[in-house]
């Protein structure tokens, strides 16, 4: 099996990712765009870890799973940020929030 | 040759999933998309070898993260379109496209060109042989190197489940009538 198409997917599943962030308003799919571009991030680690041998691959795997971690413990305040916001504002329009614009 | 048609499977439906999660009107049918390219990145990684990361992606996050995000969607009943033609940035349709050809090229270049380009050298990936599991390994590795990083992992968690709860629970009534 060949590393490049894994980075090549990984990095289109990035930009997919980036462009859910920039375009999207809504405050729930901003954070599911986060996740895509994490999990982009998992398939280079893991793929860059099987092309070093048994101990690299295992290293990164494990950074992987730091990384879903990190990822859950993101959904989770982020979520309750968006409940906060929706609590407040009654909206998860990102634009709506506005209120520390200079 | 397996290993190659499961790749192209499992990718078709990542991108299919992301693009539906960056294109669904409805966020719903977002949160649907996701879980189809969680799968098809648990696939990779059984291809990969990572037996264990693919049981955790699987678990944690189609299981948990996926079902969190529906849960939030429904509870804030934001389940309707919203509205993506408005342009809250003059001129920044023609940046992005622009950018984006640039970006396609690059990965076209990279596709066809491969091998040499990236990282000068080929690339292969062989399976973990037949000595200690994956979850073995993985498991040694994760108490003995990265012990610490282990560890600071659980305080990140328990700071992130009491800052989720802080924030998202009501304030007590005498709190309220106090302000």
């Amino acid at each position: 099996m060949l590393l490049n198409q894994f980075l090549l997917l990984g990095a289109v599943l990035f930009c997919i990712g980036v462009y859910g962030v920039l375009a999207r308003k809504n405050g729930v799919l901003v954070l599911m765009s986060i996740e895509l571009i994490l999990n982009s991030v998992n398939i280079n680690l893991v793929a860059f870890g099987m092309m070093g041998g048994d101990a690299a691959a295992i290293t990164g795997q494990v950074f992987a799973l730091f990384v879903i971690t990190v990822a859950a413990a993101e959904v989770g305040v982020g979520l309750a940020i968006v409940l906060l916001i929706y609590r407040n504002r009654t909206t998860v329009d990102l634009d709506e929030v506005d209120l520390m614009k200079g | 040759m397996v290993d190659k048609i499961v790749f192209f499977a499992a990718a078709a439906a990542c991108l299919a999933g992301a693009v539906g999660v960056i294109w669904s009107k409805n966020p719903v049918h977002s949160a649907l998309s996701l879980v189809g390219t969680l799968f098809g990145i648990a696939i990779h990684f059984v291809n990969l070898g990572a037996h264990f990361l693919a049981a955790v992606q699987v678990v944690v996050y189609a299981g948990a993260i996926v079902v969190l995000f529906l849960f939030v969607i429904m509870l804030l009943g934001v389940d309707k379109a919203e509205q993506l033609e408005v342009d809250p940035l003059g001129g920044q349709r023609p940046a992005a496209a622009v950018v984006a050809i640039a970006g396609v090229a690059l990965l076209a270049l990279l596709a066809v060109r491969g091998v040499q380009v990236t990282t000068g050298e080929s690339s292969k990936i062989a399976a973990l042989d037949s000595g200690p599991s994956n979850i073995v390994l993985l498991g040694r590795a994760l108490f003995t190197d990265y012990v610490f990083a282990f560890e600071v992992t659980s305080v990140l968690l328990v700071i992130a489940v009491v800052g989720a709860v802080v924030m998202a629970r009501r304030a007590p009534k005498d709190e309220v009538s106090a302000q």
